[in-house]
């Protein structure tokens, strides 16, 4: 009696928390996507209707905002990855103790800076006149601009560190004995890295997707600064969230549906287990 | 194109036969505010002031409650002020809802939403002694602060959604808006559109001088058909915009970044680029722009001192105050004899030059009712143009 007494103390918080503030206003959110709004005053009244559901299907704006979302999202992932694996493996296994410790700073110490100082950093890098013209235009590359590819590389920057350091982590813990096995066996760094290395950080690296993806597939910051025109699902939700509260409930149910289905994935794959 | 003083004129004339029980349909050239009378709920004026409250909660756009003003404010009143800014009309609305405040600085575009939402009391102008002869004529009774012939908003100050261009690009002065909507434009790829479902009308306001056979006669009252015309303008343009800006810092260093060259923008964001090789121009069609209005809350804890702000800051000091700290055209006239400084903002503002804002359409919520008067058909309302917008840049 008195355990339980104390587990009830223990979880007392954590289940206030999830139920109270994680669980209750998604329940309100999924609940207003049903709600009607005055097309005039744009008043939120309680009721029922599919109306949102069906607007959002009916315009095909929303759809196309929904895979481009998508494609951005996935793009800043795999970006993430292919700079964080060979980043990874040289801190832990190459770098020397005081390389390693100055580029884990390095890594990290972007998060100590403010989320909208940074994007605001790339605006001015690639404005016009900004930095990354001004530096490569002597010879002959132009920048992106501000446009899709811009958000891409905004939001890896961004997400980087999310990434960087699961697998940094993950490779620095895999034994030695096992490189010494694998070129003992014959195997060149190529191929120890794709058949050793890479199957054993593979939940350190779906790991720090996940991160990248859903953090990519909410934000609406960095298309509004760096994306010239671009739109994305937060865009839409932000500009729609005072005229029609609404019809940005119902489309905020497209990137749950999205890292719901992306969590499912990896779920099978059985790498949520040894996360 | 009709003027927008005498749409003012007429649908107060309208009001006024509508209030004597004539019929409105006699009067030929009523037309145009004739079918605009709108179900308002009734929501009692205030007859005679009080005793003052101890606080007034005001939500507004930055820069038009300062300290420099509201501290003798408090000092007179005892009404201490404190202030929400608020970044969108779409804001303000939400906020003013929340009935946690009692004065809102709505801009056109808000102000229909408020008034028909009951979210807003009628305001006893008798009560407001500093509304006098010297507001500016364009400002008085319209449309979007004024219905059935009762006021609801004390005007603030107005201004133009302007052509802002880099004269170092852009070397002749363009007359025209084509530059920024035309595909075969010379500056394709730099020009800057705002971003927000309003910026529909921009696009209706080229339409009715370019397209005369659409037939639009007001950029805010648009049917299905002429709405789709400039939905496809805008998708045109979409394709030579470098940015669009909804958020004023990012507008201004697309500018002076170079990433930019012309397109749409406000007097007081050309001002603060610093930078005399930006100049503006109010094209020959026409623009759309803003005109800010004081309301008072319907459900307002403070009226009294609501009131007292209200007439405060319609004297000819603070309101050219206001107009100077946002650079707008003051709504007060009497401001711009106060000094010379006064005389050249209220120039550079064109503050009293009525020419120039009749050729400027000052932001209105797009309602069913078609508000030019067109009685055949059923005009979009703001809803449509939100939905109709999120495919201009899909």
């Amino acid at each position: 009696m008195n355990r339980r007494a104390q587990l009830s103390a223990l979880l007392a918080l954590p289940m206030l928390w999830l139920i109270g503030i994680y669980i209750f206003s998604l329940v309100m959110l999924l609940v207003t996507a049903f709600w009607v709004t005055d097309p005039f005053t744009s008043k939120v009244k309680p009721g029922f209707t599919l109306r949102n559901f069906e607007q959002i299907i009916a315009n095909p704006a929303y759809a196309s905002t929904s895979l481009r979302t998508l494609g951005i999202a996935l793009a800043v992932t795999v970006l993430s990855i292919l700079i964080s694996v060979p980043l990874g493996i040289f801190m832990a296994k190459v770098a020397s103790p005081k390389l390693r410790a100055i580029l884990a700073v390095a890594i990290t110490l972007p998060l100590w800076a403010g989320y909208l100082v940074k994007i605001l950093a790339m605006r001015i890098t690639f404005t016009e006149e900004g930095f990354f013209n001004s530096m490569l235009g002597p010879l002959g590359i132009s920048g992106p601009g501000f446009s899709i590819v811009t958000v891409v590389l905004t939001l890896t920057y961004l997400w980087l560190p999310y990434m960087a350091v699961p697998v940094y982590t993950a490779i620095r813990q895999l034994p030695p004995n096992l490189f010494d096995a694998s070129s003992d066996l014959g195997a060149g760094a190529g191929f120890t890295i794709r058949t050793v290395v890479l199957p054993l950080i593979r939940p350190a690296i779906i790991a720090g997707s996940i991160f990248t993806f859903s953090l990519s597939l909410g934000d609406y910051i960095a298309a509004k600064f760096v994306g010239g025109s671009t739109q994305m699902i937060g865009s839409i939700i932000a500009s729609n969230i005072n005229l029609n509260p609404p019809i940005a409930a119902a489309f905020s149910l497209v990137p749950i549906a999205f890292v719901v289905i992306y969590l499912v994935s990896v779920q099978r794959t059985g790498a949520l287990e040894r996360m | 194109m009709r003027s927008k003083i005498m749409t003012g004129a007429a649908f107060i004339a309208v009001a006024a036969l509508a209030l004597t029980g004539c019929s409105a349909d006699t009067d030929g050239t009523s037309t145009a505010a004739g079918g605009l009378s709108i179900d308002v709920p009734d929501i009692p004026m205030i007859e005679e002031l009080g005793e003052m409250e101890s606080e007034v909660n005001i939500v507004a756009w930055s820069g038009f409650v300062e300290p420099a003003w509201s501290d003798e404010f408090t000092e007179e009143t005892g009404c201490t002020v404190n202030r929400r800014v608020a970044g969108t009309s779409d804001e303000m609305v939400q906020l003013m809802r929340t009935g946690d405040y009692d004065l809102v600085s709505a801009s056109g575009d808000a102000s229909l939403r408020l008034i028909a939402g009951g979210d807003v009391q009628p305001i006893n102008l008798d009560l407001v002694p500093n509304f006098g002869d010297d507001i500016v004529e364009g400002m008085k009774g319209q449309i979007y602060d004024t219905i059935n012939g009762q006021s609801y908003g004390v005007p603030i100050g107005r201004g133009a959604n302007i052509l802002q261009y880099n004269s170092d690009v852009v070397t002749e002065e363009p007359t025209s808006w084509d530059v920024a909507w035309e595909a075969d434009s010379p500056y394709a790829g730099e020009i800057i559109a705002y971003d927000a479902p309003i910026y529909i009308a921009d696009a209706a306001v080229y339409l009715m001088a370019h397209e005369p056979d659409l037939g639009i006669t007001n950029p805010y009252a648009l049917d299905q058909d002429q709405l789709d015309a400039a939905i496809d303008l805008l998708k045109q343009q979409n394709k030579i915009v470098s940015e669009y800006w909804a958020d004023p810092a990012a507008q201004i260093t697309s500018f002076a970044g170079g990433t930019t060259s012309l397109g749409t923008s406000w007097e007081i964001l050309r001002k603060l680029t610093d930078d005399d090789k930006f100049k503006s121009v109010l094209p020959e069609e026409g623009s759309t722009g803003w005109s800010d209005a004081w309301m008072i809350a319907a459900e307002s804890e403070s009226p009294n001192c609501a009131y007292a702000w209200v007439d405060y800051t319609s004297a000819a000091d603070v309101n050219g105050a206001i107009a100077t700290n946002f650079g707008m055209a003051p709504a007060n006239a009497a401001f711009c004899d106060t000094s010379d400084e006064a005389a050249a903002h209220c120039e550079y503002f064109n503050a009293t030059d009525e020419e120039y804002f009749s050729n400027v359409w000052f932001w209105t919520t797009p309602i069913e009712q078609c508000i030019d008067g067109r009685t055949d058909v059923t005009c979009t309302n703001f809803q449509q143009w939100t939905d109709a917008w999120l495919s201009v840049k899909s």
